[in-house]
């Protein structure tokens, strides 16, 4: 009971301890926890392996690096991801803005909670029952892709590159649709009753006034959309066909070389603070 | 099957009285050194000298981990009907606690993060395990069942090393060639059909989605290109190996899918998008659960498989409940029931007689010693080639897995 009553004297008259206590756990997070794992990834890859037993050997060497630079096809699979995230945040935007616009702008102000949960209620389902259902869709000859194309002339393109691009933009759409429409919603009338008085169309006010100044948050969204594309494997496992992407790498290699597949893991990291860091400017790293 | 690079040695030796006959059998190339194999012979009849435990088994009871695959070591938690692990915790008073695993890489892994007691093993992780001091020698002697397991299952490279044994044989099988019945014509009897260009099922072919699938390509070279010399597909020199991922990357366009997860596989012959490739018999059976719709048969030219045995951690502290649990785990109705619950030949000579379905044993050719003579089972590739040439250097299973990762990224 007594060292309750110390304690709390204590907090009241040391400010610091008081801020240390708050913060310790969210601090240990992200030390300990997020960035100590990154450092761990890190010095695991200057790593080597017993080549015949698989276990990790404590021993510096950059081969890991070297293997992953020189083998072309590293390069290439490099590419592809980056590729892929380009697409999938591209068609995400796409579709996003005149969602969010519609949700936060035209649709009656009763209805919006319900446009929020709608575009939420995909994310209450687990991502791996989502990603079957697009594998049924996808099946070549039996598909609903398939049976929705053939009619035009076409056919199903099947598993790939175009199938991984699609699923992935489905499981990602709503975190591009949920920081857009924040960004809307806080746009000022007044802004858009002065563009209109001055006699600006709707095309050249969603142009000059809605989308610059939404811009943040378009690319506040890009970042959830294109990181997460670029770590995802199992999409790809499972729509991809032959096709593969680093996450995949990562997961062919983690069991049986793991300094190689901590190396391949540091590329997605790389791209990712190259991206971040060119983006801080605009300002989207305070939507996030 | 016996290459006459494998050599046999038997010597008895005379301990306390009781007469052992302790077999050896050694690669070629650790037979270089012949004066090493006869003392190993000589001192692996001491129980020192092979680190085996020498029993007698006690009635300790304990806990103890097991390793598995899928299906080996039921416990009821899948499926209430399907248990042989609760009637061995009521006999015996050890506790088990029963994790699966889904590829040998991930075994090797587990294993070597420590934690497991014992472990259902396949050719490819076994040999990993041994070299890295994962796994104790085991004394037959303990083991009573063990004098049932069919005699092509005994002392074989994967299961013992330098004469020692480090497990006991639990089933075996064959990765078969499995088509879908009317959408390939003729059905295959060939290999050919997953790897030549002018295939008929072009675009629906599928392979086994890891590095130890380049071992399929080399079955294959060995019939159509015998001037490679392979003997053995998980012993390839660089120029053999060069050959076998040439192969897989003339396969890859007739490729739909690699696979890894069989229930998608399953799926995916079902919607008609895969039609030929490499299989499991488990597979097929579980595709002709109503009608034949699919065929699978083991190919002209052979095929890989794989063999398991039970083998103990070498840092157990539950001796006696692991020693109880392989002998538990080989007798005739335990292993009938776990052969035939995952679909592949039992080990235990005894348990054909005990399967619910009569012709179990039949259907995945138990008996049938020929059958096996060109089946290869996995094993871990080394430097060391493990067909005993000595003239050349192996490709190591390090690059095999490092070769089939920039394969299929490229």
């Amino acid at each position: 009971m007594t060292t309750t009553i110390r304690a709390r004297r204590l907090l009241h008259r040391n400010s610091g301890a008081r801020v240390t206590t708050l913060l310790a756990l969210p601090l240990f997070w992200l030390v300990v926890l997020y960035i100590g794992s990154l450092a761990a990834l890190f010095v695991t890859s200057i790593w080597k392996i017993d080549t015949f037993t698989s276990k990790v050997v404590r021993e510096f060497t950059f081969q890991n690096f070297i293997d992953v630079f020189t083998d072309k096809a590293y390069f290439n699979v490099t590419i592809r991801t980056l590729f892929v995230a380009i697409c999938v945040t591209l068609i995400c935007a796409f579709i996003a803005i005149p969602m969010a616009f519609f949700m936060a702008r035209v649709a009656r102000p009763k209805y919006r909670p319900v446009l929020i949960a709608l575009v939420i209620t995909p994310l209450w389902a687990s991502y791996l029952v989502k990603i079957y259902a697009w594998r049924t869709m996808f099946y070549p000859e039996k598909g609903f892709v398939n049976w929705l194309i053939q009619p035009l002339g076409g056919s199903s393109p099947g598993f790939g590159i175009f199938a991984v691009i699609i699923g992935l933009t489905y499981l990602w759409l709503p975190y591009m649709v949920l920081p857009i429409y924040a960004g809307m919603e806080k746009l000022p009338n007044s802004v858009l009753d002065a563009s209109s008085d001055l006699g600006a169309k709707s095309g050249r006010t969603f142009f000059s006034i809605i989308l610059p100044i939404t811009w943040p948050a378009i690319i506040a969204g890009s970042v959830f959309t294109f990181s997460l594309s670029m770590g995802d494997y199992i999409t790809v496992q499972i729509l991809g066909g032959t096709f593969q992407m680093l996450g995949n790498v990562v997961y062919q290699n983690f069991s049986l070389n793991l300094p190689f597949a901590a190396a391949v893991a540091l590329i997605p990291v790389l791209i990712m603070m190259v991206y971040l860091g060119s983006i801080r400017k605009t300002g989207a790293l305070d939507n996030l | 099957m016996e290459t006459p690079l494998f050599a046999t040695h038997s010597c008895v030796a005379v301990e306390g009285g009781k007469v052992r006959v302790i077999k050896l059998r050694k690669f070629a190339a650790l037979m270089a050194a012949s004066t090493l194999v006869l003392a190993g012979c000589s001192s692996s009849s001491d129980e020192e000298g092979s680190g085996a435990y020498a029993g007698p088994v006690k009635d300790t009871p304990g806990t103890i981990n097991v390793l598995a695959w899928p299906g080996y070591a039921e416990d009821g938690s899948t499926d209430p009907n399907v248990d042989w692990v609760t009637p061995f915790e009521k006999a015996t008073g050890c506790t088990v606690n029963v994790k699966t695993y889904g590829t040998s890489d991930e075994a090797v892994q587990l294993m070597q993060a420590g934690g497991y007691d014992v472990i259902s093993a396949s050719g490819d992780a076994s040999l990993r395990l041994i070299y890295g001091g994962d796994l104790q020698p085991v004394n037959l002697d303990l083991i009573p069942n063990y004098a049932d397991i069919f005699d092509n299952l005994k002392d074989r490279p994967w299961n013992t090393v330098d004469g020692k044994n480090y497990g006991v044989p639990h089933g075996r099988g064959a990765n078969v060639l499995q088509y879908t019945i009317g959408k390939v014509n003729p059905a295959p009897t060939s290999w050919s059909v997953v790897w030549e260009p002018n295939s008929p099922a072009k675009g629906k072919v599928t392979a086994y989605d890891s590095a130890i699938y380049i071992a399929d390509a080399a079955v294959y070279l060995m019939s159509t290109k015998p001037e490679l010399g392979i003997t053995d597909p998980y012993a390839l020199d660089q120029t053999q190996f060069d050959a076998a991922m040439a192969l897989l990357a003339q396969q890859k366009p007739l490729i739909a899918e690699y696979w890894a997860d069989y229930t998608k596989y399953i799926g995916a012959v079902q919607s008609g998008s895969i039609t030929v490739g490499t299989s499991w018999q488990v597979i097929a059976n579980v595709l002709n659960g109503e009608k034949a719709t699919v065929g699978a048969v083991k190919p002209v030219e052979g095929a890989t498989g794989w063999s398991d045995t039970w083998m103990i951690s070498s840092k157990t502290e539950a001796i006696d409940c692991a020693y109880k649990w392989l002998n538990h785990i080989i007798t005739p109705n335990v292993n009938a029931q776990a052969a035939e619950y995952f679909g592949e030949a039992p080990a235990n000579s005894k348990a054909c007689a005990l399967t619910a379905n009569p012709d179990h044993c039949k259907l995945y050719h138990a008996e049938e010693t020929d059958y096996w003579s060109n089946v290869y089972y996995w094993k871990t590739p080394t430097e060391q080639c493990l067909d005993g040439r000595t003239d050349a250097k192996c490709v190591p299973y390090a690059e095999w897995v490092k070769a089939w990762s920039s394969f299929r990224n490229s």
